[in-house]
């Protein structure tokens, strides 16, 4: 997970305490990702194990410093890039795709259904945008991954619709229409 | 302007039950069914769908340059099949601003001259037309080289020169479709921020063709259309943003 990730990339900076790491964590995402003390722990217990970040104790808390091995670690994660990814899963695509296969109708109604949900968010985004200004930039910047994301599944669904449209003029030259049903 | 808003004032456009057909027998086409679509005063509705959905359509009968097979369609609200040809002419002149994706402006005038045409077909004497053409042009940025012609300027300055022409006078309805298609995105979305303020600044109202969720997101109500019907529709409460644009007018 990518919180493994951004601790080590906040301890690049100095050493810090747990508390510390979560509230950076929490304004460097622009308090979108917000994090359990727990999970915080948790994690970085399991970097002091595996040798990426060292802790000691002054006052009686905690104190985390990045290792050599932690920054190596770290400067593979910058450099890493998607490769070669398995077939894009989630549940828009499930959704659309059963959808086909119980009839191009019921597809066009779901197709329908999400793209009058999604414009909505882009409406509400639209009108949001001054709301988020205290965020930042990464305020910012994650309220406008929302907006491109939700372009991009419009985008798709707009692809869909036109396909089944186009699948529907192409295949069903004469629709059966003298009710000669043996049901 | 205030009361542009109220419910009780008749809409800028009200489409009932419209129904258009291209050709006849078996090569005939239904551009639009039962197309029912009210538009109030100082309202943006976008109108959105696949390409053939019948939005282009939508638009030319709601500008009275088609007409429809059956159903009625009013601007403010006069029943267009009740006017006759010339008045109808005015109204288009006078009461409905057009913006097309492209082709807007006569290349042969300049920038005020083409703002002033449609003033000047309404009979305006010409040096309060130039003054109310540059005045529109200001409004929508452009402040400079008034007297260049179009080919002077870039596409989105064009775009805007459009816009001015469409607002110029005191339009009750503004028809735009794809007006940012010819244009990239940082451009159409000035030109987009540009049309959206319209019905704030001026209590015009705007019916807005795209295809482009980012530019129908700044409608409050958006129009989903298929196979000459609409099927949905989005509406969110009117937004906060517009009062930027109006409060100097209200005080």
């Amino acid at each position: 997970m990518a919180v493994r990730e951004g601790l080590l990339a906040l301890l690049k900076e100095g050493p810090s305490h747990g508390y510390q790491l979560k509230t950076a964590f929490e304004a460097a995402t622009g308090g979108t990702w917000p994090l359990n003390v727990g999970q915080v722990y948790t994690t970085l217990d399991r970097l002091v194990r595996d040798g990426f970040v060292t802790s000691d104790e002054a006052d009686g808390q905690k104190r985390y410093t990045i290792t050599a091995a932690g920054r190596e670690e770290l400067g593979g994660w910058w450099t890493a890039v998607p490769g070669d990814e398995p077939p894009p899963r989630d549940e828009l695509l499930l959704k659309v795709l059963l959808a086909i296969e119980e009839g191009p109708g019921h597809a066009l109604d779901v197709i329908t259904r999400h793209r009058t949900a999604l414009t909505r968010l882009l409406q509400e985004r639209r009108r949001a945008t001054p709301a988020v200004d205290h965020d930042g930039l990464a305020g910012a910047l994650v309220a406008e991954a929302r907006v491109t994301r939700a372009e991009a599944d419009l985008r798709w669904l707009d692809l869909c619709e036109a396909r089944l449209l186009r699948a529907r003029t192409t295949t069903t030259i004469r629709p059966t229409t003298n009710g000669d049903h043996h049901g | 302007m205030a009361d542009a808003i109220s419910p009780a004032a008749s809409p800028a456009l009200e489409l009932r039950e419209v129904v258009k057909r291209y050709g006849t027998g078996t090569t005939e086409v239904r551009a639009l069914t039962d197309v029912s679509l009210r538009v109030a005063p100082g309202e943006l509705v976008a109108v959105m769908g696949p390409s053939g959905c019948g939005k282009s359509t939508l638009l030319h009968l709601a500008g009275g340059l088609e007409d429809p097979n059956a159903g009625q369609v009013q601007v403010g609200g006069r029943d267009l099949s009740t006017l006759s040809a010339a008045a109808r002419a005015t109204l288009r002149r006078t009461d409905v601003g057009f913006v097309f994706q492209r082709l807007n402006l006569v290349p042969s005038l300049t920038a005020t001259e083409n703002v002033m045409l449609p003033l000047e077909l309404e009979g305006v004497p010409v040096r309060e037309a130039r003054e109310r053409a540059r005045a529109a042009l200001v409004s929508v940025g452009i402040v400079e080289q008034l007297d260049r012609f179009p080919d002077d300027f870039s596409g989105g300055q064009q775009q805007r020169i459009a816009v001015a022409r469409a607002v110029v006078g005191t339009r009750k309805l503004i028809l735009a479709d794809e007006p940012t298609g010819a244009l990239d995105t940082m451009t159409g979305d000035a030109v987009i921020e540009l049309i959206a303020g319209l019905p704030a600044a001026t209590g015009t109202a705007v019916v807005l063709v795209t295809h482009e969720p980012r530019y129908a997101a700044w409608a409050d109500r958006v129009v989903f259309m298929r196979d000459g019907r609409v099927v949905d529709e989005s509406s969110v409460a009117p937004p906060s943003f517009p009062s930027r644009a109006v409060t100097g007018a209200a005080r």
